[in-house]
């Protein structure tokens, strides 16, 4: 049993994982490509319509493995949470079938117009399959955000004497308080990826001296659109969303900020230091008094409850590794700012392009937004456990009783072993695009 | 309710098999049959520009499956965990064969996802015929040995094969000999579909060829109905019970027979697009014929100990339901407008598309 929960974790742990790492540039990229694509149709300069042209060709090959590794996630909610499917299928299943109905129709109808059909359409046509295309995948993630809010603050539901979840207020699921502050949270840290790699290639391309032109509109436009997602994703949306654990789930909020005991003169942030489970302490910390009460309650001796004051079985299963992620996220989002804010400003002065250590700076930058993104969702995700419901229903009661797991590990393997060759075949490729750079439209 | 769900259902799954369908028959063509670089061209700009959106009916038939009839999603995708898992692997080397060929132009890359994208057709042809065979022989549900349930009455698990390969066995296992019938039937069927809608949207050099590989094989497909008719007198002994109490039910094995007999004439055809209309009504009245013969069962029980599951047992609670039509009437109707536009936009032929060459 003990088995067949850990690989049953781990399947959809690392094939969630592997899937988001194209999601969140499709979402962040589209918005920039229409911005591109706009920027043209107002100006008609062609260097912004072969700036949308050459990252449209990014964006294919992302969305095609976005869309392959996404099919395995809505199968394993039958084929290894088939206890969790019958339970609560009448609810998430609405937000997952509306995904599929509203938004992946949308994505791939249009998509198809928009890589194949500028020559047929016209630039006006053309613009508006690319906004679909953002549209289609912006209410995918808006639909998926549903369906995790539910089951982390489970809403407009009643339990009936079977145990089953039954819907009685179709409107709630979209009114739940968890919703909009992690929906706008994640799309911003999706915008952030998209600048970031954006900036990334454009910084390649000035300090290999080529292509410098579209070199310097990529580090531009991604600084630009890279300051104002850094500090959004963190103030308000971040707060917003940490307000909603601390008063919703506050023995996560506990966990995640590493708070072993409950201080009465008000908490201390930690900075940096290993928390210590089996002593209940945290090994060599670095910490500000007060200044955690002071973001949560606006009051620097407010009590903020710590792990102390809860049952054990109800603490996070992993309370280091919540603890890590949620810090690697936050430690991350920090710099990002900084480095934004310094570029933004030499971008001001007109020295961007010359200041050499910001665009190594930004260069090297690329994978971390997607560790940032990925450590946000393990925060979400960790956080939530031992629950899938939360309160209601738990992750060991969820599983598929009928599936051993030498099945799950059988599968598991084989995911691993497809998934490095896709993620191989993706890094020579999108190298491949990159090395070549951005066509320029012969002029005629 | 429920029944106004599983009709939403059985037509998204019917106009998954016709549209992902001819995808799977292109790509088993691509197999067997293109030998030049510009046949392989005429078929992947075929499929091109539409086998991704065909592929959204299955996960959004899977997302209704979910929503509707939890019950029955549950218990049949951890019970049939092992093919749907490999189902998935091959989706996945269908895609990657047909999006990544033409990203780099040599020999060999093209050659690897030439075959990746005709084996994984292959195959998914096979395993999706020999899971409408599960669905038509049922399983042992609650996994009952020796009449004692070992699971909760709704679950089960069937590993790939037992060694009898009988659909009889106490034990049963995912192909057995009236399963691996269906694939087989699955792949006949889907091979005319798919040369169907090669003839109907290029101009290829292949097109005469394949009227008489439709030709041909549809004797093949006309045996193989015979012959699963008579299997299936053996697994269920009164086949055909529903249709003797509601006579109207006729009308689907006779739609199966028209598109089947009106196959014979594909050489005399004078528009391209009369062979690809005659498989998608031998496809659409094939699939209502099986799912009617077992209606209002879903999925049969082996046992005498548990019942099976029928479309009112594992159904959702009323009101999500009756909440989800509303939703559900308004995107099917945006759906619509999406195809309409999609496939009028690439309407004709389609050889000039230069799929895949960016």
């Amino acid at each position: 049993m003990e088995d067949m929960l850990f690989y049953d974790r781990m399947q959809f742990a690392f094939t969630i994982t592997f899937h988001y790492l194209f999601p969140q540039l499709t979402m962040g990229l589209s918005l920039m490509i229409v911005y591109f694509k706009w920027k043209f149709l107002r100006t008609k300069i062609d260097k912004y319509n072969d700036a949308a042209k050459f990252w449209m060709k990014i964006f294919a090959l992302n969305f095609a493995m976005g869309v392959v590794t996404g099919i395995p996630m809505e199968f394993q909610f039958g084929t290894n949470w088939a206890k969790f499917s019958e339970l609560t299928g009448g609810i998430i299943g609405q937000t997952l079938a509306m995904e599929g109905m509203f938004s992946f129709f949308l994505e791939s109808s249009f998509l198809g117009l928009f890589l194949f059909g500028e020559k047929l359409m016209g630039q006006k046509l053309h613009f508006l399959t690319g906004f679909l295309v953002f549209l289609g995948s912006w209410a995918s993630g808006y639909l998926i955000i549903a369906t995790h809010s539910w089951m982390q603050h489970p809403v407009g539901y009643e339990i009936l004497e079977n145990g089953k979840f039954v819907l009685n207020n179709f409107g709630a699921l979209f009114s739940n308080p968890w919703l909009l502050p992690s929906y706008l949270h994640n799309q911003l840290a999706s915008v952030i990826t998209a600048s970031f790699v954006v900036a990334a290639i454009g910084a390649f391309y000035l300090l290999s001296n080529k292509h410098s032109e579209f070199g310097k509109l990529f580090v531009k436009t991604g600084v630009i659109f890279g300051l104002i997602s850094s500090i959004l994703v963190a103030f308000p949306t971040g707060d917003w969303t940490a307000k909603n654990v601390v008063e919703h789930q506050p023995v996560t909020f506990a966990a995640m900020e590493g708070i072993f005991e409950t201080e009465d003169k008000g908490s201390e942030i930690i900075l940096i230091g290993q928390p210590d489970t089996e002593n209940k302490k945290l090994d060599n910390k670095i910490a500000v008094p007060n200044v955690l009460s002071f973001l949560t309650y606006q009051r620097w001796d407010a009590q903020i409850k710590g792990l102390n004051e809860f049952d054990e079985s109800v603490h996070p299963t992993n309370i280091p590794g919540l603890y890590y992620s949620y810090h690697i996220m936050v430690g991350l989002g920090t710099i990002f700012i900084g480095l934004m804010l310094i570029a933004s400003i030499q971008l001001f002065r007109k020295k961007l392009y010359k200041t050499k250590w910001i665009l190594w700076s930004l260069m090297f930058m690329l994978p971390f937004p997607y560790i940032a993104n990925t450590t946000g969702w393990y925060t979400a995700e960790l956080g939530r456990q031992p629950w899938l419901v939360y309160n209601l229903l738990r992750t060991a009661d969820g599983i598929s009783p009928t599936v051993s797991s030498g099945n799950t590990l059988f599968t598991l393997l084989g995911f691993i072993g497809l998934y490095l060759l896709l993620g191989l075949l993706f890094l020579m490729l999108a190298g491949k695009i990159i090395n070549k750079g951005p066509e320029t439209t012969k002029q005629i | 309710m429920e029944l106004f769900w599983y009709i939403v259902l059985m037509t998204m799954l019917t106009i998954y098999v016709i549209l992902d369908g001819y995808d799977f028959g292109a790509g088993i063509i691509h197999l067997f049959f293109a030998k030049t670089e510009k046949d392989k061209k005429a078929i992947t700009s075929a499929i091109g520009p539409f086998w991704d959106a065909n592929e959204v009916w299955l996960i959004a038939a899977g997302g209704v499956l979910f929503f509707a009839f939890p019950t029955l999603y549950a218990s049949s995708f951890s019970g049939f965990y092992l093919p749907l898992i490999m189902i998935l692997w091959l989706l996945i080397f269908r895609a990657i064969g047909l999006e990544l060929r033409g990203q780099i132009h040599n020999k060999m890359w093209e050659t690897i996802w030439d075959r990746a994208f005709g084996i994984a057709s292959l195959l998914l042809a096979l395993f999706f015929g020999i899971a409408l065979g599960n669905v038509v022989r049922g399983v042992n549900l609650g996994m009952v040995t020796d009449g004692v349930s070992e699971h909760e009455p709704h679950y089960f698990f069937l590993p790939l094969w037992n060694s009898s390969f009988s659909p009889h066995a106490e034990h049963l296992g995912i192909i057995d000999w009236f399963t691996l019938l269906l694939g087989v039937v699955g792949v006949v069927a889907l091979t005319i579909h798919g040369a169907n809608w090669i003839i109907f949207k290029t101009n290829s050099d292949l097109n005469q060829k394949l009227k008489k590989v439709i030709f041909n094989l549809n004797f093949v497909m006309l045996a193989l109905v015979i012959i699963s008719l008579f299997s299936w007198h053996i697994i269920e002994p009164k086949p055909f019970h529903n249709f003797i109490e509601r006579p109207w039910l006729w009308i689907f094995p006779l739609i199966a027979f028209t598109g089947l007999f009106g196959l014979f004439k594909v050489k005399s055809f004078k528009k391209d697009g009369v062979g690809f209309l005659f498989s998608s009504l031998f496809l659409f009245g094939g699939l209502t014929t099986t799912v009617a013969s077992i209606f209002p069962k879903v999925l049969p029980s082996t046992n005498d100990v548990n019942p099976s599951l029928t479309l009112y047992n594992v159904a959702a609670h009323e009101y999500g339901l009756s909440v989800g039509v509303y939703w559900f009437v308004i995107a099917a109707i945006l759906v619509a407008v999406y195809m309409f536009v999609q496939y009028r936009i690439f309407k004709g032929k389609m050889d000039d598309v230069g799929y895949g060459e960016h």
